[in-house]
């Protein structure tokens, strides 16, 4: 009998005059006119239940009550894509529970060793502490190699659910007024997470992660005027270094997850603040939000959504081999083996650079760097439009009005185009980036494939933009799905044997 | 064109030789000695005017579609012979790794021919007593930089391939370093050298992959692939699981 009271207040349930119906006052009103003492003292109750002493205690001191109970009575909108960004949330925990794992045994150091592990072929070897360090994690560290793999397994999948996620959240125009400021967080947290992942990449110093660092050192060197400085600070001097592994191992341990916490604290905190938008379904109004609470509802399609989210990098981490450093050896300035990628999310930066043509123009007795264009130019325009993206809109359609309702992506034909059309640019220089995986997987030259990803980088997007446009302008003839009449058309047999819609 | 089921069943046999027992007696030691029998080198000559002599020459001199073979030496010839890449169907065909076509006694007789037109490398004794250690170093400033550090192999431009080395045999990777196939430079390592490259490829070949299936080792593009293509809908394939409709509550903003 006592277990229940606590929930049963959190949700007065109303009668038809609007009384409400478990008003414990009342009920014993009610109970004493009837003169049922039994239901008299389970109603009356006296004693507050252990949970009730302890939240009293704690509210009395915090005063947290009810900004508790706002939380828990949230409502949460009922859509599997609005769980993508939980998704990414989760992977993001595990991240932090791995990786704090893993720098129990990682040494940042550049500093020479001796190889003397179990792996034959570098026994002996001179390696970095950091290197050596991270074998020692794969091949003597208990569970070691399982943390090091779920690790880089939710950080492979943890982006492309943050680009499902930022993809919903464009197509539907849930950025609009007045969420852009939460457009711009959650495009922070985008870069915050690419950053981590390339650091983190770098760490281990192996064979391919030293390459990657190289290609990042020559992108920021090459930057006009500032470039040696911004690359000097980064690297700690001329590439190769032996600064620059302790000071990603800062950046990705201690200031970019803290960055990346602080911003989902005001991403979800401005969720709170503004309520969740909606899709145009049932009873859903600009004015009020359909869904699930959070407690006892939501609450625990999330958790077990946690645990399902776990469930898939432990199943990629345990079964499926990732970044074997044994294999690319330590990092070695003058060796460098092919192929040589980044990891997936980088990897359209490297068909950036692997595609443009080599120009390195002198303007004003500057030399502007080969790599500026491609590696600096390109991305830093192609984030901007998708960071300023909701004024950008704003602008071409002259719709400031306040949105809590969704658009269906194909109710305007503009954005979802442009959106597609940014998709399959990123595609295609992803693509660009593994050229010559690609190469000797399709049994063609890389040089004909990089013609053909210079053409289709510019063609590409064009054609998915006109596309997906005229796909939009087709489907909008049709009524959406709640527009539809129920049950469908009836038809009636006339008298010449024809057939005819009924009234 | 004759005995092709021989032909098959002899490849198979070799084929299976060298993969289980690397001790077994060394055919190309055979090959070798064979090359300074007469007969052998007019059982190459025929076999030669029949299939090869349309491109290079009737007398291994080169013609319209391929080099001349005149110091080309037997290790060579037996590259090329025993790794399929000749003969070619066709002049101008890519010359890609495929199964032989002739058999054993065949590509000895070849060879022997072949080294009999002008002096040339011969076979290369490949010892198997290769040190894994400096065969890793050699290999990570020689060849990792086309073969890839794991020895999958990639494309390196104009159309080339260095061949994934998942199944070349130490006397094969000798010959390769010493002529110089298609785009890959002519080594000239000594003989403990090479034995260490091979012993380290061969460690490669047969290594155990901690951590999983090791998906082709090209490294982050089929990582990228499995995350994107496999990890990613199955999240979204979660989230519909958790996002089964229940009776929806409402809220005022």
């Amino acid at each position: 009998m006592k277990a229940p009271r606590f929930g049963r207040r959190e949700r007065p349930v109303v009668d038809p005059i609007g009384r409400p119906l478990n008003d414990p006052a009342r009920e014993l009103r009610d109970a004493e006119a009837r003169g049922d003492a039994s239901a008299v003292d389970v109603i009356a109750d006296p004693e507050p239940t252990e949970l009730e002493r302890i939240t009293g205690w704690l509210d009395e001191r915090t005063g947290l009550a009810g900004l508790v109970r706002t939380t828990l009575r949230k409502v949460f909108p009922d859509h599997w894509s609005f769980l993508l960004g939980e998704i990414a949330l989760f992977c993001f925990i595990i991240l932090v529970a791995t990786g704090t794992f893993l720098t129990f045994f990682f040494v940042p150091s550049a500093s020479q060793t001796t190889y003397a592990g179990p792996y034959p072929p570098l026994q002996g070897a001179t390696v970095s502490e950091a290197y050596n360090s991270v074998l020692r994690l794969s091949f003597d560290v208990k569970a070691g190699l399982l943390m090091r793999q779920v690790h880089h397994w939710t950080a492979v999948v943890f982006v492309a659910v943050i680009v499902a996620h930022l993809s919903r959240v464009f197509f539907t125009g849930a950025f609009r007024r007045p969420r852009e400021i939460n457009w711009l967080i959650g495009f922070g947290l985008l870069t915050f997470a690419l950053a981590e992942g390339f650091t983190g990449y770098s760490l281990p110093d192996d064979l391919l992660s030293g390459t990657g660092a190289r290609i990042a050192y020559s992108a920021a060197i090459s930057i006009p005027l500032i470039g040696p400085y911004v690359a000097s600070l980064l690297f700690g001097g001329e590439f190769p270094t032996a600064a620059f592994l302790p000071r990603f191992f800062v950046l990705h341990v201690m200031l970019l997850p803290a960055l990346f916490a602080g911003a989902i604290v005001a991403h979800v905190g401005l969720v709170f603040l503004q309520k969740h938008t909606q899709f145009r379904v049932g009873r859903a109004r600009e004015d009020n939000v359909v869904g699930r609470h959070f407690w006892p509802g939501q609450a625990f399609v999330s958790g077990g959504l946690f645990f399902l989210t776990a469930a898939v990098v432990a199943l990629l981490g345990g079964l499926v081999q990732i970044n074997p450093i044994w294999a690319y050896g330590p990092f070695d300035a003058p060796i460098v083996s092919s192929p040589a990628q980044p990891d997936w999310y980088v990897g359209w930066l490297d068909g950036s650079l692997r595609i443009f043509p080599p120009f390195e123009p002198v303007i004003l007795g500057i030399t502007i760097p080969s790599a500026f264009v491609p590696g600096v130019v390109i991305p830093g325009i192609l984030f901007t439009i998708v960071g300023i993206w909701p004024f950008i809109e704003r602008r071409v359609t002259g719709d400031r009005a306040p949105h809590n309702l969704l658009d269906w992506p194909w109710e305007s034909p503009f954005r979802a185009a442009t959106g597609a059309a940014i998709l399959g640019l990123f595609a295609i220089l992803t693509l660009a980036g593994g050229n010559d995986v690609l190469s000797a997987f399709l049994d063609l030259p890389i040089e004909s494939l990089t013609w053909l990803f210079r053409f289709l980088v510019l063609a590409f997007p064009i054609a998915v933009w006109l596309v997906v446009y005229a796909l939009c302008r087709s489907r909008q003839r049709y009524p959406a799905p709640d527009e539809r009449p129920k049950g469908g058309i009836r038809l009636v047999r006339n008298a010449t044997g024809g057939w005819e819609e009924a009234e | 064109m004759a005995g092709l089921a021989a032909l098959g069943a002899a490849l198979l046999a070799t084929g299976v030789a060298w993969a289980v027992s690397p001790a077994a007696p060394d055919p190309q030691a055979a090959t070798n000695a064979a090359a300074a029998d007469q007969t052998v080198v007019d059982a190459g000559r025929g076999l030669f005017t029949a299939n090869c002599a349309a491109c290079h020459g009737p007398a291994g001199q080169g013609g319209s579609g391929g080099p001349s073979l005149v110091g080309a030496g037997a290790a060579s010839a037996d590259f090329y012979l025993r790794t399929g890449r000749m003969p070619l169907s066709a002049p101008g065909q890519r010359v890609v790794r495929q199964p032989a076509h002739f058999d054993d006694a065949e590509i000895q007789a070849l060879v022997a021919y072949v080294a009999s037109l002008g002096s040339g490398p011969a076979i290369p004794q490949v010892s198997s007593g290769g040190e894994l250690h400096q065969g890793w170093q050699l290999f990570q400033a020689n060849c990792a930089a086309c073969h890839n550090a794991t020895g999958a192999g990639n494309a390196i431009g104009g159309g080339y391939v260095a061949v994934g080395l998942g199944n070349a045999d130490p006397t094969t990777i000798g010959e390769a370093t010493i002529i110089g196939p298609g785009a890959m430079p002519a080594f000239a390592f000594d003989d403990q050298s090479l034995a260490d490259i091979a012993a380290y490829i061969r460690f490669l070949q047969d290594a155990p992959t901690p951590g999983g299936a090791p998906i082709g080792q090209v490294g982050p593009v089929a990582e990228g692939f499995i995350g994107v293509a496999i990890g990613l809908p199955l999240l979204i394939l979660v989230s519909l699981l958790a996002a089964r409709r229940g009776k929806p509550e409402e809220q005022n903003p």
